[in-house]
């Protein structure tokens, strides 16, 4: 394998962990399913263009692959999304802040597909004709999905606006003596 | 950038696409600052992972395939 192409995998894998994460919320599975896709890349690297974005290829076999796996294991498992909610429960609150949990929780509720989308446009930092490409579909579906998702965040957290939203945060941070 | 939908204003008949049409005028109605809030709750999230960079696994797992391949020539 050519040092360059060994480079660009391994330089995705942070990235592809991340994306793994969001689809599983579990991070052994996710790092499985990383694996896997690692697998299944090098053993087709010659379909892989030069030139092209060795990040958004490697996001979409793992995408196909996760996809496949779970509509096999969903007759297995009919609740994945409450798994999923349920799995982030258990991760340590990283942040102590109740915000960032209200957060996890919410993302967790949406549709899968709206998460996906709004993952790989809003975190992983694909446009949305890559975002489209990696889903299989098309642009103005992925923008759909990212704004219904945004949408239902915000219905989720209790966020109508500004107001409600910035200074409440201020409020937080006075009770928590953080100054400022 | 501020087109508001006064809450009484009667709607017209619905329809498929008049229904979808809806779901997609509802972000609208997100602030800025509320999609950058959002924003940043995400990026954080998701960057908590990135920043934990590659696990050894994997880079073992590709060391170990370009080993085989420089073997094989």
């Amino acid at each position: 394998m050519d040092e360059s192409v060994r480079k660009a995998v391994l330089g995705a894998v942070p990235s592809l962990r991340a994306f793994a994460i969001s689809l599983c919320g579990n991070v052994d599975r996710a790092d499985d399913l990383v694996q896997e896709t690692l697998m299944r890349a090098l053993a087709n690297i010659d379909s892989f263009q030069p030139g092209t974005n060795m990040s958004a290829w490697l996001f979409t076999i793992l995408r196909n692959h996760f996809r496949s796996e779970y509509r096999k294991r969903r007759r297995e498992v009919e609740d994945s999304d409450g798994r999923y909610a349920e799995s982030l429960k258990t991760q340590p609150e990283q942040h102590g802040q109740v915000e960032f949990r209200e957060f996890r929780e919410a993302l967790a509720q949406l549709p899968s597909d709206q998460r996906e989308a709004l993952i790989l446009v809003g975190a992983s930092g694909f446009s949305y004709e890559e975002a489209a490409n990696i889903c299989g579909c098309a642009v103005g579906t992925i923008k759909s999905r990212v704004n219904r998702a945004r949408t239902r965040l915000a219905e989720l957290m209790s966020i109508d606006g500004v107001d409600d939203f910035g200074p409440d945060e201020q409020t937080r941070a006075v009770l928590a003596g953080g100054g400022q | 950038m501020t087109e508001r939908k006064p809450v009484g204003q009667p709607e017209p008949m619905e329809t498929a696409e008049t229904r979808s049409r809806k779901s997609n005028d509802k972000p609208a109605k997100l602030s800025r600052e509320v999609q950058a809030r959002l924003g940043q709750q995400l990026r954080s999230m998701y960057d908590d992972v990135v920043n934990q960079g590659v696990p050894d696994r994997f880079a073992d797992l590709l060391n170990q395939i370009n080993g085989d391949n420089k073997g094989e020539k």
